[in-house]
């Protein structure tokens, strides 16, 4: 009998042996391969670095659409699919799907992350205050941001109001350009409540509680206020604000390409487009942030790269993750596409744009600098999960309050009431 | 009939039948029964096992209004402005649209030359797409528009044709009869055409003049088509969507949002999706749609036909 | 317009070769004059835009807006790559022509085409009329098929794939019940045919919500079949083919049956044939329908790849903006195959639809 049991266990070890052996073949057959999307195509040469730094992985890098970002993904995501990276403009609304990638990221790369990404981690966790997971990275992102028409501004012999000027300063030279040179518009914003946003919370809009509930608050009305006074005194068109119905998001920035507008407030990812387009048919400039009572505030934006649970190789998402934050890195993706820094050491010591004109650069540079500036309170309403309920319903209220349908307050109150219906609706 | 195996012919037709009344069970019938379902269901999600029942919370939360007749005081006030433009659009829409339909198939109805070209035309925009239609008159009517280009060369001042709440509402109207008026011409025109000449030529002969020859002779004789004619336009006209979607997206404001507009919206566009309201907004617009379609089969059955 | 002419001079001919009667010839003026007017706003705004859309970008911003395309005459310049639109300018008293570099606001910066050496001239937009010429500009189609890599040609092949295939689908899956509800007798007939009737009572609009779920269930989101799918089973269509049908006499598909043949190959190869002018009705308001689909497509079509062509206009704009030159030049595009199509199918089109009135 004692013969036969170390027998037994030599054959139970080797089954054991054979066992594990075999499903770590398969697990290599199982080639290592993510999928990864992104809207712009150039961030593929990210990829293509990965797989030469890392042989034996895969991957896949599809481009879609922004569209389909904000439409396809979170259905792919209900049922249980999608890629297994992807940018993501809406940090705070799909965070129930992100995976946490801190269990598979050394001490040191946590670290690093909640160093570099720290105001844009805490959206990401969806307004879960106890958490203290790393749900991704962004490389970039985008601030919105005043175009100002130089040119215009010169053949009005009008003065550029200094940095610090407030909105209605901003108003009041921009109407006064637009008379003197026949100008079309003196002032525009995008047809975008997350423009309105940054207009919002310069006055001291909370729009958004530690409760994550949307917030009705003096400020907003004040904001609301001065918008409609712009509009109806003609500093604004009507024909933006005023003329479409709903949720249309409606941006102008071909209007400031043509000449038609003295000061535009969009966003600067318009930049990419500036060399190409205006080129040097005008002199032009972004400002420093028009300032309320509460601040100069632009609303942040742009997109995250997240990894998502239902992958099957989340140390694979983790390493490519890892990569995409490594300083190297962020500096090529920010050099091919003109955008801001998001990591903190970048911003401090600026970035390089060698493809970039002059007064791009000098743009980046502004944006660059109003970084800092940027309020907690933006990034948490940017990465709360009904943020876009509550700019769908602030877009449409408004334009009712423009075509004279609703008050300010009955306004305010009715995307108050918008915003809990869909809170209550998503609680199920 | 005839002679053949009467087992096997029984369910032949089924067979013929079976693809069509698939695609009807599937699309059509099934459809109806689970708008009910989601419209006593709650969440943003769009599989029915997630969706918890609510009662009629749905249905309470689109009806509830202080006064119905001022939709700011509606918890779902948007949708009371559709059902309010739809008050004003439907008969206005369909009155303008079936008044030049029938003035136009009259004066095809005469002898003119090149009755053909001139049909032809009345139907062509029948043809476009509406998003066609659409792109075709924001042309026409934007701010820089021939339209106001026209005016301009007159001496008038430029208009603002689809920024303004009241004529964006006309324009709605005006271009939905634009695309639509020559199909509904064309039965009215096939109606007057089978009335038999020589109830005219009775009429020649008493010396009657038009009008009466209009109201006492054409007018009855027209009355079921012009029943169909009218059945169609209404029902149609409830669920203008696509044109003025595109034309004005449901502005100013909400001066042209149509009950569709909102169901789309809701079910839609907006994020996260309210499945729930939408299919409750969509039964109570299948339902008023039903409710009239009978009551008019009844009237017209009633009313005792020519 | 030379058809006016003739209208007037045939209207005038008739009238005057009246043989007396009721009516007075004043009313036939008011006819015509309605009926002139009627093609004018019937067809003008649709050659506008077709008009409009061979105007050039610069042409097209215009206001007030030019009847014909028109494009400034330009002029090559040493030391300029591309060629500057010509200004006629007033300086003093004296008229000069000169070509403009650029401008904003106010002014323009001109030269001399004949010495550009001399340097940039700054003059006030005020004293500068260009100089044009009419130009058929075909930029506006050219940069449309070939923008966005060529994403029009995916819409246009959706489109048609569409098309096609649904109405071969509807034609003959119509065309099967309509034979089975006029050509044989069975108990549940009547049934059948009020079920498909039915249908009418719902539309698209109002089972939105629910054909998205059912066509999610079916994984056909996003997939060109969910828009054929919901949509190949009209009630018009059968109802036209049922009643054509019946005037088919039964004695030919009695003669059929002594020869064994079978039930299919008489719907097939005795039938349907007989029945041509229906499916030809049935086919064009199937190709019309489908064309034009537009709410549908919009719920179920999400991804850009598998828009039609009414979804890509709509939604038209790319990454500068709204163009509108390709705006106006996809407009016509999507109009032009219905519209020829009508010119040479007219009279099949409106002798269907008057006989789908009179029911």
């Amino acid at each position: 009998m004692t013969g036969r049991r170390p027998a037994c266990a030599i054959a139970r070890a080797c089954r054991f042996a054979l066992g594990l052996t075999a499903s770590i073949a398969i697990a290599v057959a199982h080639a290592q391969e993510i999928s990864v999307q992104h809207i712009h195509a150039d961030e593929r040469a990210a990829a293509v670095k990965f797989m030469k730094e890392n042989p034996g992985t895969k991957i896949d890098f599809r481009v879609v659409s922004f569209q389909s970002l904000l439409e396809s993904l979170p259905v792919q995501l209900a049922s249980g699919e999608g890629p297994d990276i992807s940018m993501v403009a809406d940090w705070g609304g799909l965070s129930r799907y992100y995976l946490d990638i801190r269990p598979y990221l050394t001490a040191a790369q946590a670290a690093y992350f909640e160093r570099e990404f720290g105001p844009i981690l805490a959206p990401m966790r969806g307004g879960d205050t106890k958490s203290n997971a790393i749900y991704g990275m962004a490389g970039a992102v985008t601030l919105n941001g005043a175009f100002v028409n130089l040119t215009l501004f010169r053949q009005a012999h009008v003065e550029l109001p200094p940095p610090g000027a407030t909105w209605d300063d901003w108003a009041a030279a921009a109407r006064k350009v637009a008379k003197a040179t026949h100008t079309e518009m003196p002032m525009e914003m995008d047809r975008s409540a997350h423009r309105f946003a940054s207009l919002a919370l310069s006055y001291g809009a909370q729009l958004v509680d530690d409760q994550g509930r949307f917030v009705v608050d003096e400020g907003l009305k004040t904001a609301v206020a001065k918008f409609v006074g712009w509009h109806r005194d003609g500093t604004m068109p009507m024909d933006l604000w005023g003329a479409v119905g709903g949720t249309t998001h409606l941006d102008r920035f071909s209007d400031f390409m043509n000449g038609k507008v003295v000061f535009y407030f969009g966003g600067s990812w318009s930049l990419f487009l500036m060399d190409k387009t205006v080129g040097d048919n005008f002199d032009w400039k972004v400002v420093d942030a028009p300032c309320g009572t509460a601040g100069c505030v632009v609303m942040p934006g742009g997109g995250a790269m997240v990894g998502f649970r239902h992958t099957k190789h989340p140390r694979l998402v983790a390493r490519y993750l890892a990569f995409l934050a490594r300083e190297d890195n962020m500096r090529e993706a920010l050099a091919r596409h003109a955008n801001i820094p998001a990591a903190a050491t970048i911003v401090k010591t600026g970035a390089q744009y060698p493809n970039d004109s002059e007064r791009v650069r000098a743009a980046l540079a502004a944006f660059t600098r109003q970084m800092p500036n940027v309020p907690e309170r933006a990034y948490a309403f940017q990465g709360w999960r009904f943020q876009r309920a509550a700019l769908n319903a602030l877009t449409t209220r408004i334009s009712q309050i423009l075509t004279n349908e609703l008050d300010i307050d009955t306004a305010l109150a009715f995307v108050k009431k918008d915003v809990d219906l869909a809170i209550r609706a998503s609680s199920y | 009939m005839g002679s053949g195996d009467r087992g096997v012919r029984r369910w032949v037709p089924w067979l013929f039948l079976a693809p069509n009344l698939a695609i009807i069970a599937v699309f059509s019938l099934l459809p109806v029964l689970v708008n009910v379902m989601y419209s006593v269901t709650g969440s943003d999600n769009l599989w029915p096992s997630e969706r918890p029942f609510v009662g009629f919370e749905n249905f309470s939360t689109l009806l509830e209004c202080g006064n119905y007749f001022d939709p700011a005081t509606c918890s779902r006030d948007l949708f009371w402005r559709a059902v309010g433009n739809a008050i004003v659009f439907v008969p206005t829409q369909v009155a303008v649209m079936i008044g030049f339909a029938l003035v136009t198939a009259i004066a095809l109805n005469r002898n003119i030359r090149a009755r053909g070209f001139f049909r032809g035309v009345f139907f062509f925009p029948v043809m476009l797409s509406p998003v066609v239609v659409a792109m075709t008159w924001l042309w026409v009517l934007q701010r820089d528009g021939a339209l106001n280009g026209v005016l301009g060369a007159l001496g008038f001042e430029q208009v603002t044709w689809l920024t303004d709440p009241s004529r964006a509402f006309r324009w709605s109207v005006f271009v939905t009869v634009w695309a639509h008026m020559g199909f509904y011409t064309i039965i009215l025109l096939a109606g007057l055409q089978s009335i038999p000449a020589d109830i005219y030529e009775a009429a020649k002969m008493d010396r009657a003049s038009p009008w009466r020859v209009f109201t006492r002779i054409t007018l009855p004789m027209l009355k079921p088509v012009l029943l169909v004619v009218f059945i169609l336009a209404v029902i149609r006209s409830v669920q203008t969507f696509d044109e003025i979607y595109v034309l004005t997206g449901g502005g100013p404001g909400t001066a042209t949002k149509m009950i569709v507009h909102y169901i789309f919206d809701t079910g839609f566009a907006v994020m996260p999706r309210n499945y729930g309201l939408a299919a409750a907004a969509s039964l109570i617009l299948g339902a008023a749609l039903f409710v009239f379609t009978a009551l008019q089969m009844r009237l017209s059955r009633g009313g005792g036909n020519a | 317009m030379p058809e006016a002419a003739t209208m007037a001079a045939g209207a005038w001919a008739f009238v005057a070769r009246r043989r007396g009667g009721i009516r007075a010839d004043w009313t036939d003026w008011v006819t015509y004059g309605y009926l002139l007017l009627g093609v004018v706003v019937m067809l003008a705004p649709v050659l506008w835009v077709v008009l409009s859309s061979f105007k050039s970008e610069g042409n097209l911003m215009e206001f007030p807006p030019t009847l014909w395309p028109e494009a400034a005459r330009t002029v090559e310049v040493r030391g300029y790559p591309r060629p500057l639109p010509i200004y006629e300018v007033r300086m003093g008293n004296a008229t000069t022509t000169l070509a403009q570099v650029r401008r904003v606001g106010i002014e323009a910066k001109m030269v001399d085409p004949a010495r550009p050496e001399a340097g940039l001239i700054t003059v006030p937009i005020e004293d500068a009329k260009p100089l044009r010429e009419f130009h058929l500009g075909t930029e506006n189609y050219r940069r449309l098929l070939a923008s966005a890599g060529g994403t029009i040609w995916s819409s246009i092949y959706n489109t048609v794939f569409i098309t096609v295939v649904a109405t071969v689908i509807t034609l003959v899956m119509n065309s099967m019940a309509a034979f089975a509800l006029s050509k044989y007798r069975f108990r549940g007939s009547g049934a059948a045919l009020m079920a498909i009737l039915a249908t009418l009572m719902v539309p698209a609009t109002i089972v939105l919500v629910p054909i998205y779920l059912i066509v999610s269930e079916l994984r056909l989101v996003n997939n060109v079949w969910g828009v054929i799918l919901p949509v190949i089973s009209t009630p018009t269509g059968v109802f036209l083919l049922r009643q054509y049908m019946l005037t088919i006499p039964d004695e030919l598909i009695e003669a059929a049956r002594m020869d064994h043949a079978s039930e299919w190959r008489i719907f097939w190869k005795l039938i349907l044939p007989l029945a041509t002018p229906a499916l030809a009705v049935v086919a064009i308001f199937s190709i019309m329908s489908r064309w034009n689909d537009f709410l549908l497509p919009l719920v179920i079509l999400n991804k850009p790849e598998v828009y039609t062509l009414q979804l890509a206009l709509a939604g038209y704009s790319d990454e500068n903006g709204i163009q509108y030159g390709m705006l106006l030049a996809m407009t016509t595009l999507t109009a032009l195959p219905l519209a020829l199509g009508f010119i040479f199918l007219q009279r099949y089109i409106t002798t269907g639809i008057a006989s789908t009135g009179i029911k």
